[in-house]
């Protein structure tokens, strides 16, 4: 189970990426590999508001439908529009081309607040395993 | 009541396959080793091996056997030749289903019962009672190993390490022979829609016997879990039970009136109930829904007739081999569509189909 040391990530099992103001977010390998095979995303609109810790989308896989959450609070700029098409590539590559949506994150968080680091993570996918 | 958790006796393989374990009926059972979707589509058009190790099997032995058998079930097990199967219920006296069962007639005084896991100490303290005095009731389950192998190519990797001649065995039929040098009752049966054989033999034997199916065709037979079976079983729309069958059901709500041999000799448990059942129609009915988006119906969500609540999805999933989302539900007699499901909040179009989603002779 891969955790990549240079993402943050969150108790809802999504990791996220912080580049300046933009945010990219996807789930996590251990996500995926809970999940199962997924086989359809509802994803936030552009333009959408998103706000730290609530459900903006949805992850349906063979087994279950889970929420998803933004792990910031901002404006969506950007979905894979390519998951429309292949869900699989979340459980192919949940950090690569399973990347879900980008954020401009919200003036004035501070960056990680909030999030888990790599360590953090890890413990946290130990524990509940 | 205790809840210890049992492992089966491939728990080792499932190990060194890095599956993905799950509590299934108080089995440690695996859920999935990598790609579930994979694993259904292998079954669908090659072969899988699967551990079914947690089923229950009772064996009801003795002279009377048979007769014992026809009082106890809904079918008519004495007038099962030597070596045939058949899909039956074992009812309560008011009809209401607390198993279905697969009965072989392993000899002329030997039957083998094959329970649902959460229910075989239900269905060892219903025989024990509804056979007493007439046949001998005996809990092999933790005494017997099942392997099974389904597909299109399971007969032909199977023949290749058994002694049994399987191309012309019937479809519910079985016989006692060797697999891989072990001793083992073989039947033609399953659980996913597909051509394939259930192997039953001692614990011990499971995982010599898994490892030569397993190396038995160029590149080897996957291995499929729990989830696969789920959803070949929801395709070929065979009912689980707690989805589709439940004591608040009876085999003609669910659809599977002809399991119920009103024509046998014989009073049996439930035979009043279920008469009274036949003669008054079903309370409601199954039927096979086809999701008009690509949001999965699912366990528990209410099916609509226009603005009102008809039913309930007992069975949901994404069809890996119709592409899309698939469902069985019970609807009130009369009910009509176009249907909807309520997922979560927003009604979702549905297409009534008949069932099964998908049959292997079409």
């Amino acid at each position: 189970m891969s955790v990549p040391a240079e993402l943050l990530y969150t108790q809802e099992h999504e990791w996220i990426a912080i580049d300046g103001g933009t945010a990219t977010i996807g789930i996590t390998d251990f996500a995926t590999q809970a999940l199962g095979d997924v086989v359809y995303v509802s994803l936030p609109e552009v333009g959408a508001s998103v706000t730290a810790g609530e459900p903006c989308g949805e992850v349906e896989s063979t087994k279950s439908v889970s929420d998803l959450y933004s792990p910031v609070d901002g404006e969506v700029t950007e979905v894979n529009e390519e998951l429309n098409d292949d869900p699989g590539l979340i459980n192919a590559e949940p950090y690569g081309l399973g990347w879900m949506f980008r954020v401009q994150v919200a003036g004035g968080q501070a960056t990680g607040t909030g999030l888990l680091s790599p360590t953090e993570y890890d413990a946290l996918t130990k524990s509940a395993g | 009541m205790t809840f210890t958790v049992q492992d089966t006796p491939l728990k080792s393989v499932h190990e060194r396959l890095g599956a993905t374990m799950t509590e299934f009926a108080g089995w440690l059972m695996p859920l999935r080793y990598r790609s579930e979707t994979a694993e259904h589509n292998a079954v669908r058009t090659d072969a899988a091996l699967f551990d079914l190790s947690h089923m229950g099997e009772i064996a009801v032995t003795g002279p009377g056997a048979g007769g014992a058998l026809d009082y106890a079930v809904t079918g008519w097990p004495s007038a099962l030749a030597v070596g045939r199967a058949r899909y039956t219920m074992l009812c309560a006296p008011d009809g209401g289903i607390l198993d279905d069962l697969i009965i072989y007639r392993q000899a002329e005084m030997r039957f083998l019962v094959v329970a649902n896991a959460s229910n075989t100490a239900v269905v060892l303290a219903e025989l024990i009672a509804r056979c007493s005095g007439a046949a001998l009731v005996t809990d092999e389950s933790v005494a017997t190993g099942l392997v099974s192998i389904q597909g299109p190519n399971g007969c032909g990797v199977l023949s290749s390490v058994t002694d049994i001649p399987l191309a012309e065995m019937k479809y519910y039929a079985g016989a006692y022979g060797t697999v891989a040098g072990r001793e083992a009752w073989v039947a033609r049966t399953g659980y996913t829609g597909e051509d394939g054989f259930e192997i039953f033999c001692a614990p011990g034997d499971c995982e010599p016997l898994w490892d030569a199916l397993s190396a038995a065709a160029p590149g080897g037979v996957p291995a499929a879990g729990l989830a696969a079976r789920d959803t070949l079983r929801l395709e070929a729309g065979m009912p689980l039970y707690g989805n589709e069958l439940g004591t608040d059901v009876t085999p003609y709500e669910a659809g599977l009136g002809r399991v119920v041999r009103l024509d046998k000799p014989g009073d049996f448990v439930g035979r009043d109930a279920l008469a009274a059942r036949a003669e008054a129609g079903p309370r409601r009915k199954l039927i096979g829904l086809f999701a008009g988006s690509r949001r999965v119906p699912r366990h528990g969500y209410t099916v609509m007739s226009g603005t009102a609540a008809a039913g309930v999805v007992t069975s949901g999933a994404p069809s890996p081999t119709l592409g899309r989302p698939v469902a069985m539900a019970y609807v009130e007699p009369g009910a009509t569509g176009p249907f909807g499901i309520d997922v979560r909040g927003n009604t979702e179009p549905a297409e009534e189909t008949g069932l099964p989603f998908y049959d292997r002779r079409k």
